[in-house]
């Protein structure tokens, strides 16, 4: 369920780190807390984004969350299907259905995450 | 599950949408036992809750029940509230779950006229069927003929072969039944009802649809549309106010605020911008603040961002453009008719 080559947060997001690049999402676990999701807004490219501060918000039917960044960089690309079609983060969370792409400012931050395995106990599966 | 005034409430059991979905088509199951109940009884029940109450009582018949409220002396809301007529000497009231002890308390302290007020919730589960499906699936558990009983009236007969109060009903815009039983029957007709709807696709439903069907209906929630400094004339509600039925409380302070004329009145809206306008978010109007909205998210049935708020009454004509601020953001809405959704027939 929880890939291996992925890093998580207690905040429910993930990064997968490929040649100093990051890519961003949510949980499996964040989008079935959140239930149907029906917006998702997300930075513009270009965007300097830091390490546990807030780059956008997912929203479902019932609430909103905030979406905190797992790593510090600067947006070079964003999934634009979420725009379109956001219930696919309720479908794909973990691949399809990715957030931002980062530049990484500080690849060493990644060591501060959770592997796959402590995220699941965090998370009591 | 989530807390909701000390009762673990779901608020989803599959998925909002698609329970909300199989209310609107077909049946849906909502266990709403955390609502309040309040009996009123002796031979001056009905001059109290006259008193006590906007709508006119007197012009109910047993077996039949109205929409009605508790206020307060400057005309703000204790709760919103059913009123059901069972015998001349006799009210059966239904409150909000968070309410029912302030209601219950403020009932009492009215209580001038020796009426014997009962705090009854214990007594009470509450189930609510709810969609087109709805009669199908209860008349299978009832002997009572669920056909001639009309919007807003209730028998008292039996459901499972247990003493049920079938009132028609509900909090979703459609067909639909609440139907009240001694919470140790609960469990059994819940189950019964699940499978007595089966072959029309019956699903629990939890507290997330129950809110999004209430919300293209324009139906008020205690805390959010009404609330104590929010009055039956600003909720669009003074059709509840019956000012030639005599003195009740509040009405002073309605018929006050009526002459004088209200500022701020609940509207409709759907977002023109991206976004989604939700509970306490700020209203504006040419940059200043105009109001605030009360509920707001997406309508799974016109899968548009629709919403309720408060604005000043000249802003309220459907087709005024206005703005949400959303996380300090100002977006584009625009007023809108309500009842957002009424059901064909």
């Amino acid at each position: 369920m929880y890939p291996d080559n992925l890093r998580y947060t207690k905040e429910h997001e993930w990064v997968r780190v490929e040649s100093g690049t990051g890519t961003i999402g949510i949980t499996d676990h964040a989008q079935h807390e959140l239930g149907d999701i029906v917006y998702v807004d997300l930075p513009k490219i270009g965007a300097t984004i830091d390490q546990g501060k807030t780059i956008g918000s997912v929203e479902s039917v019932k609430a909103v969350s905030d979406i905190y960044s797992p790593v510090s960089g600067e947006v070079v690309e964003i999934n634009e299907m979420l725009t379109q079609s956001p219930e696919k983060l309720n479908e794909d969370p973990h691949g399809a259905a990715w957030l931002v792409k980062v530049r990484l400012t500080s690849p060493e931050e990644i060591k501060s995450l959770m592997s796959a395995a402590d995220y699941q106990t965090y998370i009591g599966a | 599950m989530v807390d909701f005034g000390g009762w673990d409430m779901p608020v989803q059991y599959s998925s909002i949408i698609e329970e909300h979905h199989c209310v609107r088509r077909d049946v849906g199951l909502f266990d709403v036992s955390h609502m309040g109940e309040i009996d009123v009884r002796g031979p001056q029940a009905l001059q109290l809750l006259e008193s006590l109450t906007p709508n006119a009582v007197s012009k109910l018949k047993p077996g039949q029940a109205h929409y009605s409220a508790l206020l307060y002396e400057h005309g703000g809301f204790v709760d919103d509230i059913l009123v059901h007529k069972v015998a001349d000497d006799h009210y059966f009231l239904c409150v909000n779950a968070s309410n029912q002890d302030k209601d219950y308390e403020h009932i009492r302290e009215h209580n001038r006229l020796d009426c014997e007020v009962e705090f009854s919730s214990p007594k009470y589960a509450q189930i609510a069927v709810q969609g087109p499906k709805s009669q199908l699936t209860l008349q299978k558990l009832t002997a009572t003929d669920l056909a001639p009983i009309k919007y807003y009236h209730f028998a008292d007969g039996e459901v499972c072969g247990v003493p049920a109060r079938i009132a028609r009903s509900g909090y979703t815009g459609e067909h639909g039944y609440e139907v009240y039983i001694a919470p140790a029957s609960a469990e059994k007709i819940w189950n019964e009802l699940m499978a007595a709807g089966q072959e029309y696709g019956i699903k629990p439903a939890g507290l997330g649809a129950r809110n999004t069907l209430r919300l293209e209906c324009a139906m008020a929630l205690y805390g959010h549309e009404i609330t104590a400094s929010i009055t039956p004339l600003e909720a669009g509600l003074g059709r509840m106010c019956k000012f030639d039925k005599g003195d009740f409380l509040g009405r002073q302070a309605l018929l006050a605020q009526q002459e004088k004329g209200i500022t701020r009145l609940l509207t409709g809206f759907e977002m023109t911008g991206r976004g989604i306008g939700r509970d306490g978010y700020e209203t504006m109007i040419g940059g200043e603040i105009a109001g605030w909205v009360t509920s707001g998210g997406p309508s799974p049935t016109l899968n548009k961002n629709i919403g309720l708020c408060y604005l000043p009454v000249a802003h309220t004509q459907p087709g005024k453009t206005f703005q949400i601020l959303i996380r300090n953001q100002p977006v584009d809405a625009v007023t809108r008719p309500i009842p957002f959704y009424k059901r064909a027939n």
